[in-house]
């Protein structure tokens, strides 16, 4: 094995060969982090069902009975939010751990050589477990409504997941590498996040907007996660109204924004562990 | 001669420093910064002045144009005084900083261990940080498996395998952390002052089994303080100063060039000495100087004799439980005394200003030999993040002398290993014919 290290030039490319030879590091940092996150708390496994319940209860209470806000055709409220949330928890805690990944793993990156991109990659799996426990939860919460999933809405999921993942995987890389440089990122972060969610249809249906085109479209373009939760929403809760073109946009922004997320980061790491 | 298996030629890294105070810079500055430099374009439009270049960037060559080969089986040490460019060189080789120039060829598979224990986690037990740990060096999951047992035995932690690190002791940590790196199988190993850890047993075994992975083929790249352990476990050494490599060749001949870097004076103006200071938030030293009892300059000193020293401090921003300290160190680098002031009882918080610190030991405790005085400035509860540190500020020479009336023959022991006398009480409590 001979090889040569050079000051870096130009663009970098992904060296997929050099991920394949890592990737025990990859599920050795995944692993960590999901049996970390699980030993440390108390209730473990119980949190991460009763964090979403509670959530649904009082999101229900707050935006139905109070503001009410309705799904606007006919799906029981909470069943509609908790669709909603469980995806959005996915995509807004990985985008948060990913950002915040390289910052948290810095004595790792100052001391060992191993392929960046592994680091924040491992936030997108971590998001995983948790979302598969509240997903138990949302087929039980079916099952009580009584309400029967889409075919197409079942075969839907891995591409929702999919544009999901590369979404927030995108944006995550993006702030990760400026969270490296500027640290007033980590603090701006929650903020920014929060924000996102309301400019997500988690709580409202995104046919509220329709008066508002500039929003919507807005929103159609920038943020990906909006047509996932719609269609997620269309295709398992039975009412089968798909916004397919909606959801091809989504998956072009999506792709677009992991490649611009990809090629920052690529561009940044190798200044990592003089600066972090 | 054989293809060597590592070629580093003309290597060079650039930092810049000075560019910015702050370690890191914050989103706000940066947009301030910008709409500064929109201004000052726009008012250079109007006036028509010419442009400033940014005087406060400068360019630090933490290595300048280093080029040596290693041959497969060889084990290298690397020496040169704090800042001559070691670590930077340790992190290019492991790729975990780009060079600013120059090249590198490696043939063979890299471990570059600039750490015990890095990535441990204290919730995990001891077996999973071995997988864990095995993982970030860059071992795969059937090795480790593989050497499971025999990495425990090493580690010597025995029945607690099972137990959050978290619940350790500092001494089983450091065992367990060695053990896992001791048992990689590269071709290169690149290794960074991990020694000075654990107790002096569990130090000779690692060197042990560092020096059997050099005799069994592998290339080992050293670098250490502790030059008595580097000097038995590496046949050859690169002597580093300033960025450059100013001497390769035998470990006996670099390790006596390096000794003579540091000139014996009695005065030293520090603000002019070159160093790779740390950024230093609250003050510098500025003046170092060595006295006998009668108050004259000296770098030689009689055994029992008291040693004065003034160290002058810069202080330009008001530091809170200021501490300055005097070290002796042997020739080989390694700490024999420590004199802090907060030790016996000075502790003040410095306003901006000049200060000029005395100190008197009173009897100099140590054998006949060359010995190397440090200086350093911190504060008192953050001694490992010193402000300013000079570690061989100078040279002294301490001389055999009766002080005790015993005609005592003090002079041969230095050179065996022993440094500090102590005074102890001897008499003959049995006696018989034979």
């Amino acid at each position: 094995m001979e090889y040569t290290i050079t000051p870096p030039k130009g663009l970098l490319a992904v060296n997929l060969s050099e991920l394949w030879r890592f990737r025990d590091l990859f599920l050795m940092l995944a692993w960590r982090d999901i049996s970390v996150r699980y030993k440390q708390t108390v209730l473990g496994v119980a949190w991460a069902l009763l964090q979403p319940v509670a959530t649904m209860l009082i999101f229900t209470f707050v935006f139905n009975r109070m503001a009410n806000i309705q799904s606007g055709d006919g799906t029981p409220y909470p069943l509609f939010f908790y669709t909603g949330m469980i995806i959005w928890q996915y995509y807004s805690s990985t985008l948060g751990n990913a950002g915040n990944s390289m910052v948290s793993n810095a004595s790792l990156i100052q001391k060992v050589y191993f392929p960046r991109l592994i680091i924040p990659a491992t936030a997108a799996t971590t998001g995983l477990v948790d979302l598969a426990i509240s997903s138990v939860l949302l087929v039980g919460l079916m099952f009580w409504y009584g309400v029967v999933p889409h075919l197409v809405g079942l075969l839907l999921l891995p591409v929702l997941l999919a544009i999901t993942m590369l979404a927030a995987l995108g944006v995550g890389l993006f702030l990760a590498a400026l969270n490296i440089k500027y640290r007033d990122v980590r603090h701006a972060l929650p903020f920014f996040i929060q924000i996102l969610m309301y400019v997500t249809p988690v709580i409202y249906p995104a046919r509220m907007l329709d008066h508002y085109p500039v929003v919507k479209g807005l929103m159609l373009w920038l943020n990906p996660i909006a047509a996932v939760i719609t269609n997620a929403r269309a295709g398992l809760l039975g009412q089968a109204d798909f916004d397919f073109p909606a959801l091809g946009i989504a998956a072009v922004m999506s792709l677009a924004m992991f490649i611009a997320g990809l090629y920052y980061f690529r561009n940044t790491e190798r200044y990592f562990a003089d600066i972090a | 001669m054989t293809t060597p298996i590592i070629e580093i030629e003309h290597l060079s890294k650039c930092y810049q420093i000075g560019a910015h105070k702050e370690p890191y810079l914050s989103l706000r500055d940066e947009m301030v910064k910008t709409g500064r430099r929109i201004s000052k374009a726009l008012s250079r439009r109007v006036t028509r002045s010419p442009r400033q270049e940014n005087a406060t960037d400068t360019d630090f060559w933490a290595l300048k144009d280093v080029s040596f080969s290693v041959q497969q089986g060889e084990a290298i040490g690397i020496i040169g005084r704090n800042g001559a460019g070691k670590s930077t060189l340790l992190k290019i080789l492991s790729q975990i900083t780009p060079p600013t120039a120059g090249k590198i060829t490696m043939r063979g598979r890299v471990a570059s261990l600039l750490e015990v224990g890095t990535g441990f986690h204290p919730e995990l037990t001891g077996r999973e940080n071995i997988f864990l740990n095995g993982a970030i060096l860059g071992m795969r999951q059937k090795e480790i498996r593989r050497k499971f047992d025999e990495i425990v035995a090493f580690s010597e932690v025995g029945k607690f395998i099972d137990t959050p690190v978290k619940r350790y002791s500092s001494g089983m940590y450091v065992r367990l952390a060695f053990a896992v790196a001791a048992h990689l199988e590269p071709e290169i190993l690149v290794v960074d002052e991990v020694l000075a850890v654990g107790d002096i047993q569990f130090q000779r075994k690692c060197l042990g089994k560092m020096g059997e992975v050099a005799r069994g083929g592998r290339t080992v790249l050293f670098v250490s303080h502790n030059m008595s352990a580097m000097s038995e476990l590496c046949q050859k050494a690169v002597l580093l100063n300033a960025g450059r490599v100013d001497m390769m060749g035998k470990m006996d001949d670099v390790v006596n060039k390096y000794s003579m870097h540091t000139a014996a004076v009695s005065s030293v103006d520090l603000s002019t000495v070159e160093h790779a200071r740390r950024p230093q938030r609250y003050g510098v030293l500025t003046h170092f100087s060595v006295y006998d009892k009668a108050a004259a300059p000296t770098t030689s000193f009689l055994m029992g004799q008291p040693i004065m020293a003034r160290i002058g401090v810069r202080i330009h921003r008001k530091m809170p439980n200021a501490e300055v300290a005097f070290k002796i160190s042997s020739r080989l680098g390694s700490a024999i005394h420590y004199f802090c002031s907060t030790w016996e009882g000075l502790r003040r918080d410095l306003n901006p200003g000049e200060y000029l610190f005395e100190i008197r030991v009173p009897k100099v405790m140590l054998l006949p030999g060359k010995y190397m005085l440090g200086v350093w400035l911190a504060q008192e509860r953050s001694r490992t993040m010193t402000d300013d540190y000079v570690p061989d500020v100078s040279v002294i020479e301490v001389i055999g002398n009766d002080f005790n009336g015993n005609a005592a023959d003090f002079a041969g022991n230095s050179i065996s290993g022993c440094e500090v006398y102590a005074p102890s009480a001897w008499k003959i409590i049995q006696e018989g014919e034979a």
